[in-house]
């Protein structure tokens, strides 16, 4: 009886492993790369500027890595719509720019309505099938079209500019010069992780997102309303899209297909990290950034054409080395 | 006065699996309740129905108020804690976090109840950043039902707490459910296998055969009873 109970009542997972462990060679793998970088920079200023070139791009990927990290470590799926939710969202902000309104009221606003967009699909069309993963795999594919479609009726494939929410200027640093869109990716990507962590880490609300999402069965048991916690976790996921969009733009421009190639480096950058480790998304899309950057300057036949493919080489050689990715572990359960 | 706790005919199943064929029982306000039965008898499957954890039929009460179609959060947060058998804990967590999310459904601060909390399991605060996935078995049932009187229920469901735990431990997992039935009127539904202390603690049992109520009454009547005795018992 107990057995029965357990397979058709309980909706506790497998087991899941203990805290992230960073293993120590690793770390020391990440601090090598680092000192690397450091050696590079101070010797050379193009590939100083690469470097910081190299992390803005790579910190949009973590954003969106980190929004697919949140929702898999949920709902146990890849949401393969995440990049056209953010596209979708920052076509709105365009929109709240044609409307009048200013880039940075703009902005904020979108990421609120991003917010309850999330919440929305993830009520609306996810949490009617959510018992099965490979149902929810499907309806993310198919929001993706849906996405695609609507946005490409209402606005048209053609590309659309906003107002650079940087301007152009460009600062000197020595023989090194940075572009200010550069520096204001980094900062408003590390300060939305920032606050994304510390709500996960400090908050009562935070802590109730975690349990849902570790063992909703016992969640539910303490009081926690485990079907809210999701559809807010699919919120927020859906606001670091929104930042990652919006920070594309920039370099991109609007375009529907401006995230696909995006969210495929994200996916690359969240595997890296072992795909359950939000530190190690964060880690491995900076990663990621910073290395295709570098190819692309020092290596002669490494062309923009090849960065997809030079990616997806990377991420099969990490997961050749560490099959659960630099940040993963084994599960481990003390019983 | 009315009972805290009432069943009446209730039904519950798995799939095409009933597991309940129709339980009645009753539970008043400050008393320690066992359930007894062998395994497959419908125990923890009753204490689920409470909470809401199982497709559940017929009438529970609970304070007056039917419970009906409440789903495991809403019961949470009417003043029921359910420590479910085996681990309850949250193993990723910290000892501190899984206390936290005890006291999740309460507004009020939760200073008092960590002092509280601390009294009995004195233990809890040198661990406090310990992940609770790694305390020991006796440890892990510890901290559930810590975590379990964080949400200052009205009604405890307990279920197997002696599950795995050696006999030392059982002893006082009893003792301290029974100090704090005794000193904050604490009202215990407990499912055990072990008849022996279950009927020690509890003033009244029920004893359940294939998901039924077969025997009630006063612990200490259900001791001196033939078949509880051989069954139960094993003396």
């Amino acid at each position: 009886m107990v057995e029965l109970a357990r397979r058709f009542v309980v909706r506790e997972r497998r087991p899941r492993r203990t805290r992230t462990g960073v293993s120590a060679p690793v770390l020391a793998g990440l601090a090598a790369a680092c000192i690397f970088l450091v050696i590079g920079c101070l010797s050379s200023s193009i590939f100083a500027q690469q470097t910081v070139a190299g992390l803005a791009q790579g910190v949009i990927f973590s954003s969106l890595a980190l929004s697919l990290v949140l929702i898999y470590r949920a709902t146990e799926v890849i949401n393969f719509a995440q990049g056209e939710m953010a596209m979708a969202t920052t076509y709105t902000a365009y929109q709240l720019t044609l409307w009048g309104i200013s880039y940075w009221l703009a902005f904020f606003l979108t990421l609120g309505i991003a917010f309850v967009f999330g919440v929305v699909v993830q009520v609306a069309v996810i949490r009617p099938v959510q018992h099965s993963v490979i149902a929810v795999v499907i309806v993310t594919v198919g929001l993706f079209l849906l996405i695609d479609g609507l946005v490409t009726w209402r606005f048209g494939a053609d590309l659309k500019f906003m107002q650079a929410p940087f301007g152009n200027a460009v600062y000197h640093v020595g023989d090194v010069t940075f572009a200010r869109q550069d520096l204001g990716t980094l900062i408003v990507s590390i300060v939305s992780v920032l606050l994304l962590w510390a709500l996960f880490r400090f908050t009562k609300l935070g802590l109730a997102m975690r349990a849902a999402a570790l063992r909703p069965a016992a969640a539910a048991l303490v009081g926690v309303r485990v079907n809210w916690m999701l559809a807010i976790g699919w919120g927020l996921a859906a606001v670091l899209g929104a930042v990652a969009g919006l920070m594309t733009e920039p370099t991109q421009f609007l375009q529907p297909t401006m995230m696909q190639a995006v969210l495929l480096y994200a996916f690359a950058a969240a595997v890296l990290g072992g795909l359950e480790s939000p530190a190690g998304a964060v880690i491995g899309g900076l990663a990621l950034g910073v290395f295709l950057n570098l190819v692309g300057q020092y290596v002669g036949f490494a062309t923009s054409e090849l960065r997809l493919p030079i990616a997806f080489a990377v991420l099969l050689g990490v997961l050749l080395l560490k099959p659960t990715g630099i940040f993963g572990h084994k599960k481990v359960q003390r019983v | 006065m009315a009972p805290l706790l009432e069943l009446h005919d209730v039904t519950a199943r798995y799939g095409q699996v009933h597991a309940l064929h129709g339980v009645s029982l009753a539970v008043d306000e400050g008393q320690i309740v066992a359930v007894l039965g062998a395994n497959g008898a419908g125990k923890t499957t009753t204490l689920r129905a409470v909470s809401g954890t199982v497709r559940r039929d017929g009438e529970i009460r609970f304070a007056g108020k039917a419970l009906g179609r409440h789903g495991p959060e809403a019961v949470a947060r009417l003043g029921i804690a359910h420590v479910p058998e085996g681990r309850g804990t949250f193993a990723e967590l910290t000892v501190w976090e899984n206390l936290r999310l005890g006291g999740y459904s309460r507004r009020a601060s939760l200073k008092d109840d960590f002092v509280r909390v601390l009294e009995y399991f004195p233990w809890l605060e040198e661990r406090r950043s310990q992940q609770a996935g790694t305390l020991s078995g006796g440890e892990q049932q510890m901290l559930a039902l810590a975590r379990a009187f964080m949400q200052r229920p009205r009604l405890l469901l307990l279920d197997e707490p002696s599950l795995g735990l050696a006999p030392l431990l059982v002893t006082e997992v009893f003792r301290i459910v029974k100090e704090l039935n005794e000193t904050t009127g604490l009202t215990v539904l407990v499912v055990e296998q072990n008849a022996h202390i279950a009927l020690q603690v509890a003033q009244t049992a029920y004893v359940l055969e294939v998901g039924r109520v077969a025997l009630s009454g006063p612990s200490a009547e259900l001791r001196e009873h033939e078949s509880v005795r051989r069954s139960y018992l094993g003396y």
